[in-house]
């Protein structure tokens, strides 16, 4: 019971305490313009290029764009401790682990979902993609697997933000080897091959191409098999997260580095 | 004298301080060639060799604005954190002159940035770089790099009341690089954004590199582009003046 308290409040706790999110001075244009304008960016070079439909970069990039808040919140949730100084008080608590760090993943994947759902709305509205209403509940459950994803791969950074003191640099190097990586906005099979193989171990590629196979008239049975990849991956990104946390508390105890990185 | 002294001094400062600093230093320098390989990679798809150096020219001058951006969006909230604000507006020195150097170094730190694209253009996607007119490029670079820090410094003075100006210099990252015409040609965006294209100074500058390097008539694209650089230093100094003086009368330069 005390667990579960910790996950769910505790997570929530620490969710609402980042980077002042409540302010709409930040969400908003970090959270809201952001991604509409990277899909408008991408749309019109796609325009440009002529390599795709404008259908192909809303979605591409509202689902890649989940990767900010999930990657950011989740490394700061807990690497951010250490900058707040409340880091050993965590560590020293008799608390369970996974309830506190992986209670703090709930809110980001409920959030990361939000905000990739916002921005294919919003995209979509402005370029004038049409999407069928039948469509859309299976694509809201893709992007709450997508960001799911993402999240499990925040958790990663957050284990190696308890090393390196740049998180910021870290969440944002990793947003770029995603924009890259996963097909947003070059076609997977224009990609290199060395590429397209690295595409399909990263999260989010996946929750895409289902995403775009749903918004072209596919059943959520269709893309079942994309779906259970990315969570499955998601799931391998949070146990592998998981254990590099630990890892690094453990190591941060045994040099007395906890507070320094 | 002691002015143009000044702006050397700050810009020199500025640059070895943020050069240290990790995330601008390497980071700022990174970022935009994430940008600028997703670029090449849709621009190959069907691309020529032009296109190829278009895109590498609009990629870099993506760089420099992605420096100063959020940079101008956070240089007096930084100084705030600092608790070094009251003490450079209480200076003898026109606050402008120690502001302006902020952001002009980050420009510069962009031009890094640009040269970088540039070399990753040719190792990665082996893009070639020509240059038509040599003497309209040697002149437009710098001139683009100084425009792009006078708008940032316009920016960090029109967001001096905002605590959470970083979100807004941010924000203001994606909409200048589509606008400007770095990758898109501004034929294709809607009507109504043009003009909004025309008063900026990247867009100009753009153009002139684009130009001097492509072949095409750089030069009055490169005057309209110091024209504009020059305007943004005089609102800008206005506003910050208004600014500083509504912040001392309020007893709030610390607090907003």
């Amino acid at each position: 019971m005390t667990s579960l308290r910790i996950f769910f409040l505790g997570g929530l706790t620490s969710f609402r305490a980042l980077f002042g999110w409540v302010s709409p001075w930040i969400y908003i244009p970090t959270l809201v313009i952001g991604p509409l304008f990277q899909i408008l960016l991408f749309a019109y070079i796609g325009r440009t290029t002529g390599i795709a439909s404008d259908k192909f970069f809303v979605i591409g990039n509202a689902l890649q764009y989940a990767s900010i808040p999930c990657l950011f919140a989740m490394t700061n949730t807990v690497a951010g401790e250490r900058q707040e100084n409340t880091l050993a008080y965590i560590l020293v608590s008799p608390a369970g682990r996974i309830p506190i760090f992986l209670g703090r993943a709930l809110p980001v994947v409920v959030n990361g979902a939000f905000v990739a759902a916002l921005a294919l709305v919003l995209g979509g509205l402005v370029l004038g993609v049409h999407v069928a209403a039948g469509a859309l509940a299976p694509l809201a459950f893709v992007i709450l697997v997508t960001a799911y994803s993402c999240t499990g791969f925040g958790l990663i950074s957050a284990g190696l933000g308890l090393r390196i003191r740049e998180t910021a640099v870290l969440a944002n190097v990793i947003f770029g080897v995603l924009l890259i990586f996963t097909g947003a906005n070059v076609p997977l099979d224009t990609l290199p091959n060395w590429m397209s193989t690295i595409s399909g171990w990263l999260p989010i590629t996946h929750g895409i191409e289902a995403a775009r196979r749903v918004a072209d008239g596919a059943s959520l049975a269709d893309v079942s098999g994309l779906v259970a990849k990315e969570a499955a991956l998601g799931t391998a990104f949070a146990v592998l997260g998981y254990g590099l946390i630990r890892l690094m508390e453990r190591q941060a105890r045994r040099r007395a580095s906890i507070e320094v990185a | 004298m002691s002015s143009a002294r000044l702006l050397v001094i700050g810009w020199l400062f500025q640059l070895k301080m943020q050069w240290r600093d990790p995330f601008t230093g390497i980071f700022a320098v990174l970022y935009p060639m994430f940008f600028a390989t997703v670029a090449f990679l849709m621009f190959r798809v069907h691309g020529g060799a032009t296109s190829l150096l278009y895109a590498a020219l609009g990629a870099g001058v993506m760089g420099i604005w992605a420096c100063v951006s959020t940079t101008s969006g956070s240089a007096m909230q930084r100084e705030r954190w600092h608790g070094t604000l009251e003490v450079l507006v209480a200076s003898p020195s026109p606050f402008a002159l120690i502001l302006l150097p902020v952001t002009v170094a980050m420009s510069t730190i962009g031009l890094y940035c640009m040269v970088a694209t540039l070399l990753w253009g040719r190792l990665a996607f082996g893009i070639n770089f020509s240059v038509v007119h040599w003497g309209a490029f040697v002149a437009a670079v710098p001139a683009t790099v100084v425009s792009i820090g006078c708008l940032g410094f316009l920016l960090a003075v029109t967001f001096v009341r905002y605590r959470t100006a970083w979100a807004l210099g941010n924000m203001l990252e994606y909409p200048v690089w589509l606008i400007c015409g770095f990758l898109v040609p501004l034929a294709l965006l809607p009507g109504w954004v043009q003009p909004v294209s025309w008063v900026l100074a990247p867009t100009w500058g753009m153009n002139a590199i684009r130009q001097s390097a492509l072949g095409g008539t750089p030069w009055p694209d490169l005057a309209l582009c110091v024209g504009l650089g020059a305007l943004y230093i005089a609102v800008g100094v206005l506003v910050l003046d208004r600014a500083l003086a509504a912040a001392r009368a309020r007893a709030s330069l610390s607090l907003t």
